[in-house]
């Protein structure tokens, strides 16, 4: 689902590559930690697959599309196939809960009717059912990043991307935002998550890659968040 | 969806920016009312061309008594130099370009003078041998003057040759430097409109960040974020244009058609129906102002 052949990053001439050689391959319906420090170059990771960023050097393969030769004008339908959700959770403060999400899909122009139905859907499947009217400031921020998730995933994407999104939340919280990625995960959605959160990533038992200064450092199934432990 | 969507956009960005979209829309206003300005200028100088050149004659003023010029050394025109004149204009290579052609003798000159000047003082002093006689030439083409004056001045008993279309070149002279003053600032205030509908855009743009990261996120096109940024200046300029067009028509009427059509009746004047000529080419202008703004900034501020 997610290939990158020997991929390096360097953001401005001479600088240290803020990815440096990396090869891997996340295959579809896969969970992946990304952890490592601030600045090891997740962040970078996570761009290079939605393509707000292009490859320095190596190749990036996204839903069998090579991103280096994909021209501007398809990139909206690359991004349509990937949800993204963030730490900072990203909704629109004057928009309700029902309309943040409808928003995602309005603007890629789906019809009314289809909107009316998913929209619903996607919030009881996220926990969130009947309180399709609040604004973002009247929910914690656990259900906040539940309105984000919910609208990276109500187009159903085959790909969820997750910066840090228990970043901002206590630990019970995360767990709840933890289940339901697992949840969407077990639909079949390839989940790639960078985190810091080191309870998550011990519990999960998931797949691990961790990056240290933009180096592939450690890449373990079944993996915890210190290589050390 | 699609379209109500753009729409509402559309006018969440002109209310959110009022201010911004008020003075796009005054800007462009003043600008296309200058550039309408200039551009019914020209036609009023075609509409007098047209009504005046057709009415106007090549005057071939013939020797009188006194006149210091070489040609008259002989003193007053005699009547085989006349002859001689009217047979150079009855050459075939100026007489087609003759409409008609007849002579006014110089006691007919002085009633005309009379009937003119007479209520002056200085008038007064003028007698029949102060008058010249003439030949009074009307062309098929008053573009071909050049080719009459050729043939008749210079020759015994001419004593100067008149287009008087010369007459009017000083007022159009007047019409078209006011025609280059319009423009000129009609030129200065597009700039600044360009510079304004820009800045606006951008404004629209960045306080709407949030809005477009998620779009470009969740995979909208690029035309679908930048369609309602485009349209909003496009409409902000359009209603400048509309303004535009009602100021010029609003002028006419009152200005020309009721004010100086009624004062100084014998020019043809431009009408409201030459507003309505001009008004689609200032729509135009508009749109496409708005457009070279959009692509401009938007280029540079929602890429995907």
């Amino acid at each position: 689902m997610i290939r990158f052949e020997n991929v390096t990053k360097v953001y401005a001439r001479g600088a240290r590559p803020a990815l440096d050689r990396i090869s891997l391959d996340v295959e579809r319906g896969e969970f992946v930690f990304l952890v490592g420090a601030s600045g090891s170059g997740k962040s970078t990771f996570l761009r290079l697959v939605l393509r707000e960023e292009r490859a320095s050097a190596g190749k990036v393969f996204v839903a069998g599309k090579e991103l280096g030769t994909l021209s501007s004008w398809k990139v909206p339908a690359l991004r349509r196939q990937i949800g993204a959700v963030f730490q900072d959770f990203r909704l629109l403060p004057n928009k309700s809960v029902f309309e943040n999400v409808a928003f995602a899909l309005q603007v890629i122009g789906k019809p009314r009717h289809q909107i009316l139905t998913t929209v619903p859907d996607v919030l009881e499947m996220v926990g969130l059912a009947g309180k399709e009217k609040r604004r973002p400031h009247e929910l914690s921020g656990g259900e906040q990043q539940r309105v984000a998730i919910a609208r990276a995933f109500v187009n159903r994407p085959p790909i969820l991307l997750c910066d840090e999104p228990t970043g901002n939340l206590d630990p019970t919280t995360s767990l709840g935002i933890m289940r339901l990625l697992d949840r969407i995960n077990r639909t079949g959605t390839t989940v790639l998550m960078a985190t810091h959160d080191d309870e998550i990533v011990d519990q999960m038992r998931k797949r691990v890659v961790e990056l240290s200064t933009g180096e592939m450092v450690r890449d373990q199934s079944r993996g915890v968040y210190g290589s050390d432990r | 969806m699609r379209l109500r969507f753009i729409l509402s956009e559309i006018g969440i960005g002109l209310r959110r920016n009022l201010s911004m979209t008020v003075s796009v829309i005054l800007v462009t206003f003043v600008s296309l009312t200058f550039v309408g300005a200039a551009a019914l200028l020209q036609l009023q100088i075609g509409k007098m061309k047209d009504d005046w050149y057709d009415k106007v004659e090549v005057s071939v003023y013939l020797c009188p008594s006194n006149s210091p010029e070489p040609t008259c050394a002989g003193g007053e025109v005699t009547d085989e130099q006349r002859q001689a004149i009217l047979d150079a204009l009855a050459q075939p290579e100026v007489a087609p370009y003759i409409q008609e052609k007849f002579e006014e003798s110089k006691e007919e000159a002085f009633e005309r003078f009379q009937e003119q000047f007479g209520d002056q003082s200085w008038a007064s002093v003028a007698t029949v041998d102060d008058m010249n006689s003439s030949l009074r030439i009307k062309l098929t083409d008053p573009s071909k003057y050049q080719l009459v004056a050729e043939v008749v001045s210079g020759k015994q008993g001419v004593e100067s040759v008149q287009d008087q279309r010369r007459l009017f070149d000083r007022l159009f002279l007047v019409l078209d430097r006011a025609t280059l003053l319009a423009g000129g600032l009609a030129l200065v205030m597009l700039i600044a409109a360009v510079l304004l509908i820009t800045t606006t855009i951008r404004l629209s743009a960045l306080s709407r960040r949030r809005e477009t990261g998620i779009m470009r996120l969740v995979g909208a096109s690029t035309l679908f974020i930048q369609l309602p940024f485009m349209l909003e200046g496009a409409i902000a300029a359009t209603v400048g244009s509309l303004l535009a067009v009602g100021g010029l028509w609003l002028g006419v009427e009152y200005l020309i058609t009721d004010w100086l059509g009624a004062s100084v009746s014998w020019i043809p004047y431009v009408s409201t129906s030459d507003v309505l000529t001009v008004a689609p080419w200032l729509i135009l202008a508009a749109i496409l102002l708005a457009a070279i703004s959009s692509l401009v900034t938007l280029s540079r501020y929602t890429k995907v």
